[in-house]
């Protein structure tokens, strides 16, 4: 099935049957987004660890 | 087939040309115009395409009848030298600055001489795919803007009207921009390792991006540790938020073949690199929104994308052939 991400509005295909807690990641804005319901599904972004390119 | 031609073939730019065009399925490369090397197989200066073609260079005077005519000859030579070819090819391909620009007075301002053939300028159709499908289709004169020009022109395009007029582009380049002629500035010990600040301002593409974009660009040009790529940052303000702007690119450049937005929130290129473009006819597109503050960011390679893809692509709408014929691959990674 095909939900849209909640950062950029992008499609994100999702693999059925759907689980709690799956993570996917967008193909336009590569956010990581967590399945945090199932009944409607929905998506939010997953808790990330930021990274350092040395700034 | 369509039978085709490139003049100055000698040069950087010249054999990305006949790299892509003796690799096209539909285009036969008939002559390879050199005033510096006829006789000379072209794979003497050109060593990637041994074993790819028997080609030899031919003197300008040798030039014959063909279908399509690329001029990768230098700026200012072009103009005094199309007069004398325009009948040669149903369609001229040009690759220099000198057809870019259609007022000779802006012309002049940029490139320090009058122009040669001023009633030429304004007959060529930009060679921007992206803003000129339908012209290019039956176009007879294409002029492919510069290398540095195009990144900015597809990083701006879908900001025009979401930003103020007045636009800063921050532009890279690698060496191969400088082209195949020897000089004091493209000597390796000058060259590696500096970050040259080779135009501060008035860099000459920017009156290309102002005209396409309608934005008032101004432009730095920074020659840096590479030999193929370009990227231009681009500072402008506006109120729009990141996912207008998101969706400003994505209804420019959604169904476009060789336009890709990147602006990632994870990984080591979060933003267009023109490392990862080497070799590809792609331009990268990507922002940045902070407060009124927007940033649009696009890489490419110099010699594909910013000249000899764009100009294959052009061809391929020219002929009727599909638009990716030839340019498909991707770029290089690592490269």
């Amino acid at each position: 099935m095909t939900r849209t991400c909640p950062e950029c509005e992008g499609p994100v295909e999702l693999a059925e049957p759907v689980r709690l807690s799956e993570i996917a990641q967008c193909g336009d804005c590569s956010s990581e987004l967590e399945v945090v319901g199932v009944e409607p599904v929905a998506l939010a972004l997953a808790p990330e660890i930021e990274e350092d390119w040395g700034e | 087939m369509i039978r085709v031609s490139v003049m100055g073939a000698a040069g950087y730019l010249g054999g990305e040309l006949l790299r892509l065009l003796i690799g096209h399925p539909g285009v036969e490369v008939a002559q390879a115009i050199s005033t510096r090397f006829p006789g000379r197989r072209v794979d003497s200066v050109h060593p990637n395409l041994r074993s790819q073609t028997g080609l030899v260079f031919s003197a300008p005077d040798d030039l014959t009848d063909g279908d399509v005519l690329f001029l990768a000859t230098p700026h200012r030579t072009t103009m005094t030298l199309l007069p004398g070819v325009r009948d040669r090819a149903g369609t001229v391909i040009d690759l220099s600055g000198d057809f870019r620009l259609p007022d000779p007075a802006v012309y002049e301002r940029y490139y320090g001489v009058p122009h040669a053939a001023p009633e030429l300028l304004g007959a060529f159709v930009p060679g921007v795919p992206e803003m000129f499908r339908d012209d290019l289709a039956k176009a007879d004169l294409i002029s492919v803007p510069g290398c540095m020009a195009t990144a900015a022109i597809l990083a701006l395009r879908p900001l025009a009207g979401l930003v103020g007029p007045d636009v800063q582009i921050d532009a890279r380049t690698g060496s191969s921009g400088s082209g195949a002629m020897a000089g004091d500035g493209n000597l390796h010990a000058e060259r590696s390792g500096a970050m040259r600040v080779f135009a501060p301002s008035r860099h000459r593409h920017e009156a290309e991006v102002t005209r396409l974009t309608g934005l008032n660009a101004r432009m730095t040009a920074t020659g840096v540790e590479a030999v193929r790529g370009v990227q231009v940052v681009c500072h402008a303000t506006g109120t729009a938020g990141e996912r207008e702007i998101r969706g400003a690119y994505r209804e420019h450049y959604g169904g476009e073949p060789f336009v890709r937005i990147v602006a990632h929130r994870k990984g080591a290129h979060r933003l267009p690199d023109p490392k990862l473009l080497s070799g590809s006819n792609y331009c990268d597109v990507g922002f940045a929104v902070d407060g009124d503050r927007i940033t649009a960011i696009a890489a490419l390679d110099n010699l594909v994308k910013g000249g000899a893809g764009a100009a294959v692509q052009c061809l391929n709408i020219r002929t009727g052939h599909a638009e990716t014929l030839g340019l498909g691959f991707p770029g290089l990674h690592p490269a």
